[in-house]
């Protein structure tokens, strides 16, 4: 057994863990932290990304699929389940995925916000080509990606202002409740 | 309270479901935990094809954390895994065990089953199993696999057909005869096309719990039809069926690949009651690609014949299906539901439909998001094309000159169905539009002029397709075993909130948010209010689940049924309460206002409350206003649409851009138009990715060699176009929602509309087909000599 000492979501956890367990393993059956998920086995998927900060580095997109719990040790993570405020606020990107209807089955849902937030934090105003790179690491099967796309340029603009590429979707200014129509229905 | 003044029929609201998804507070299978639970590791067979010689389980039976371990023998009375759809009274059923004793009939096949404290320790104790086999003949190409003198995949059989299904319309009755249609034709067009194998690949891989705790047994299943596992896990195991409970939490997609009763679900069952104890066990992606079943895999030979004015006088299918080694639920059928789409939304006058299933030595294949239908509307559309390209035609026109004109609905057609409603004119014209077409053509002849290395096609795809599965006893005239029905019931609860319980089982459709706008319009109460249930047996105690696009088409009338009958119950309390009669009230704005005087009104809340009591009823009322209905489709359900792409092939590398993606989706009255938009766009995406990326691929041996997703090619957002999507609304006439199914639709339309698209643009090199998936490589090599059509013409151009 191996001891790790780190932060997950802001609160601080000291273990003994096999070396060989997963980080995604680490958060889902220690700590409980289900919210991460397990989509493939060769890291291709990214529905387990989680945000690392090293000891000595900035936080960044890391897939906990191939990183050990040991790997961790001294530094920070940041998972889906640590982006809302305390209160309950969505993070921007969070609201900017429901708005938009930017996810159907939920799976690769906390892995994609994730890496979207990572996105937004390198490129503050990425273009649609950007986001799609940027995004290329995680899978989606339901969605087509699609509106993922707009929320996340939505939320672009909603965390940084003007100067933002330009949303194809509804603006943020829509009711919380309902998206505006962007389609006409002719009978 | 407060009544609800804006429809929520039609709005864009956002689900009640993205809360807990985007925060991770999610239920997968895969979380559950329960006291004493114990994890199953599965050995799976390295062979397409062998005997098991000798099985030996003693030294992993002692490894660290090892509980027990079972081999097939092992596991008593293994029933047979059933197949629902026997399509032909001759069709071979083979005997199908969870496990397998004495030959394994494909790779993946589960030989062993270890039970551990912990997964990993499981999976170390597999190293330690030992297992002997004797390796058979392995038969993986089908065509070979039905000549004589082919390896058996079942030697009980003495042959790898496993059926042969036909349809003519004139031995129907619907049409004419296509041998006649042949005989005079004027152009006759043939082609080989293949639908190569794909792999539905959810993105949650599957897991199963079983709790075998206190004399009955909950098996919690990441699947999408709790209620038909509860039923074949009792007739597979013995175990009486009020025994078990099954309960869907959270799914993470399915697109039928979890239209499933599987081995590994039977085994978790079996071991867990060995044991005693819960199990789980959760698939690798590995395992789920190799494992859980396939889709398409059918190869096509297509005869079209017309006159050379572009009408088309007959159609003849011949399929060869792949089936893999053993079969599935629905397996042998899912050719069989394209059988009644090959005609699509054209007046053929003459049919024939010819499908042979045949066993390889490869996982079986089921129904993947279609199931049936991308196949026939792929052959048509394709066909379409060649037709217009050798009239010299332009291909809009040709579909206009053989499509059901909307003056024409209800048409019965040629394979006997009758399409309800439709408007493929506008469909297509506001798709011409949208897409810019004339401009892309023109863009297309400058390119074509100048010898551009990158060219430009258009691809189109008229499509309709046959959802909302089924009538029942269209599904007992086809032999399915089960019927096509839906339930759902409605409680109004003392305080006005109302639980729909839902038969459906969605997987990500969003049924808790349309559905609450459904009911609450129903029944005048706030969208807020609403709460959906489904997936537990023990709460949606009766249903057929979710596959076929049937949820709303089918389960939504079922609601507004049951809501009918609560409001009915309704009605008499309220004219009790208001000391009028019942005809004297009418249901307007949400609530049953006395006519005339609408401020005397009582809201179903209202009556709740009072029911709920019961100190003051009319006699001979209950005091209750639950109900519930079960509703059987009169038809199928029809959407349609139209889908034109506009792709560039580069001829120096073989890339294929799509430029611009437009579809214009009719299905029936909307919902949510969010959740339709959805819908179509996560189609749409299986589609391309038929067309672009995507093949399941043995190797000579049996292996998968697509075997993770570094080569099973899934896109990514970069691999994507943006899909513009808009909608035409002709309602549905058949039941009074008028909605239409959708789940389905966008993966039926897309393929051909890559394919033609590509072919388009190289059709003036002489290319008239690539094979699926349309790799940089294939699409290099027709573009530079090799004409990869594989097809006669016969008759001269217009």
């Amino acid at each position: 057994m191996a001891r790790v000492n780190l932060v997950v979501d802001g609160t601080r956890y000291v273990d003994e863990v096999p070396p060989r367990l997963l980080l995604v393993q680490y958060l889902r059956e220690h700590l409980g932290k289900v919210g991460t998920v397990i989509g493939c086995d060769t890291g291709n998927c990214g529905a387990c990304t989680v945000l690392y900060a090293a000891p000595d580095g900035r936080a960044q997109a890391v897939k906990s699929c191939s990183m050990l719990a040991v790997q961790a040790d001294g530094g920070e993570v940041t998972t889906v389940e640590g982006l809302a405020a305390p209160d309950g606020t969505l993070h921007p990107v969070q609201q900017a995925f429901h708005e938009h209807h930017a996810l159907q089955c939920g799976f690769c849902t906390p892995g994609m916000i994730v890496a979207a937030v990572d996105l937004l934090r390198e490129k503050p105003h990425p273009t649609e080509a950007e986001i799609r790179e940027g995004l290329s690491g995680n899978l989606c099967r339901c969605t087509g990606y699609e509106n993922i796309v707009r929320a996340v340029q939505a939320a672009a603009a909603a965390m940084n202002g003007s100067g933002a590429a330009t949303p194809s979707a509804p603006s943020q200014a829509a009711p919380v409740e309902e998206a505006a129509p962007t389609t006409e229905v002719a009978a | 309270m407060t009544t609800v003044a804006e429809p929520e029929i039609g709005r864009a609201r956002l689900r009640k479901e993205d809360r807990r998804l985007i925060t991770g507070q999610t239920r997968w299978t895969d979380n559950i935990t329960l006291p004493g639970m114990l994890h199953l590791a599965i050995l799976r067979s390295p062979y397409a094809h062998a005997k098991i010689t000798h099985i030996d389980l003693s030294a992993a039976r002692t490894q660290p954390n090892v509980v027990a371990a079972f081999s097939g023998a092992d596991l008593d009375n293994q029933g047979t895994l059933a197949c629902a759809w026997p399509v032909t009274e001759d069709m071979v059923a083979p005997t199908y065990l969870p496990m397998a004793v004495d030959e394994v009939r494909h790779v993946g096949e589960p030989v062993a089953v270890v039970v551990a404290r912990d997964k990993a320790s499981a999976v170390d104790a597999l190293e330690a199993i030992q297992v002997e086999y004797e390796p058979l003949p392995v038969v993986l190409d089908m065509e070979q696999a039905l000549q004589p003198g082919a390896p058996l995949v079942h030697a009980s059989a003495g042959t790898n057909r496993c059926y042969h299904w036909v349809f003519d319309s004139a031995e129907a009755g619907t049409g004419g005869s296509f041998a006649e249609a042949e005989a005079a034709a004027e152009v006759k067009i043939s082609r080989r096309y293949v639908q190569q194998r794909l792999i539905p690949a959810f993105m949650e891989p599957r897991s199963v719990v079983v709790d075998p705790s206190g004399g009955e047994w909950t098996v919690y299943s990441a699947t999408q039809i709790p209620h038909i596992v509860r039923f074949l896990l009792a007739a597979t195991t013995g175990t009486p069926e009020h025994k078990i409970r099954v309960v869907a939490p959270d799914v993470g997609g399915g697109f039928g690949g979890k239209l499933a009763v599987t081995p590994e679900e039977w085994i978790a069952f079996a071991v867990s009651t060995k044991v005693g104890r819960p199990v789980k066990y959760t698939e690798t992606r590995s395992e789920s690609l190799l494992s859980a079943h396939h889709g398409r895999d059918v190869i096509q030979d297509i005869t079209l014949t017309a006159r050379r004015d572009g009408t088309v006088t007959g159609l003849h299918v011949k399929l060869t299906a792949n089936m893999g080694a053993y079969l599935g639920i629905v397996t042998p059928g899912v050719p069989l539901l394209g059988a009644f789409m090959y005609n699509a939304i054209y007046k053929i006058p003459a049919y024939r439909f010819e499908c042979t299933g045949v066993f390889t030595n490869t996982t079986k294949t089921d129904a993947y998001r279609g199931a049936g239908r991308p196949e026939a509307t792929y052959a048509i559309e394709r066909m379409m094309d060649e037709l217009a390209a050798e009239l010299g035609l332009d291909p809009i026109e040709v579909r206009r000159r053989n499509w059901i004109k909307h003056e024409e609905f209800p048409y019965t057609t040629v394979a006997g169905l009758v399409y309800d409603s439709g408007n493929y004119e506008a469909a297509t014209d506001k798709a011409l539009e949208i897409f810019g077409y004339d401009e892309l053509r023109a863009e297309q002849a400058a390119r074509r002029a100048s010898n551009d290395p990158v060219q430009l096609g258009i691809g189109i795809s008229t499509y309709t397709e046959m959802c909302g599965l089924a009538p029942s006893r269209t599904l007992g005239a086809l032999r399915y075993g089960a019927g096509g029905w839906e339930s759902v019931s409605i409680r109004v609860l003392p305080t006005g909130k109302v639980e729909v319980i839902s038969g459906s089982t969605p997987h990500g459709q969003g049924h808790d948010t349309a559905w609450s706008q459904i009911v609450a319009d129903q029944l005048g109460v706030p969208f807020e209010d609403v709460t959906v249930l489904h997936g537990d047996t023990r709460v949606a105690v009766k249903g057929m689940d979710t596959y076929g696009s049937r949820s709303l088409a089918v389960g939504g009338i079922a609601m507004v049924q049951a809501a009918e009958k609560v409001r009915e119950k309704a009605r008499r309390v309220a004219a009790h309460l208001l000391e009028c009669s019942p005809d004297d009230l009418e249901w307007r704005d949400g609530a049953f206002r006395v006519k005339g005087n609408p401020d005397q009104a009582k809201t179903i809340p209202e009556i709740a409350l009072a029911v709920f009591a019961a100190h003051d009823l009319p006699d001979g009322v209950e005091p209750s206003l639950d109900a519930e209905a079960t509703y059987d489709p009169s038809a199928f359900s029809f959407p349609h649409g139209t889908h034109l792409c506009a792709a560039e092939v580069d001829t120096e590398t073989g890339r294929v851009t799509i430029r611009k993606y437009v579809c214009v989706d009719d299905v029936g009255k909307v919902i949510n138009p969010l959740i339709v938009e959805g819908q179509i766009h996560g189609g749409v995406a299986q589609g391309i990715a038929q067309a672009l990326y995507e093949e399941a691929v043995y190797d000579e041996s049996g292996n998968l060699v697509t075997g993770s997703f570094a080569e099973y090619l899934l896109p990514s957002a970069a691999d994507l176009p943006s899909i513009v999507a808009d909608r035409t609304e002709t309602p549905a006439t058949t039941h009074p929602l008028g909605v239409k199914g959708v789940g389905e639709a966008g993966t039926i339309a897309a393929t051909p509309a890559v394919v033609n698209a590509v072919v388009d643009a190289l059709r003036p090199r002489g290319v008239t087909d690539i094979p699926m998936p349309m790799t940089p490589e294939r699409v290099w090599r027709a573009a530079n000599g090799s004409n990869a059509g594989s097809g006669q013409n016969e008759g001269g151009a217009a």
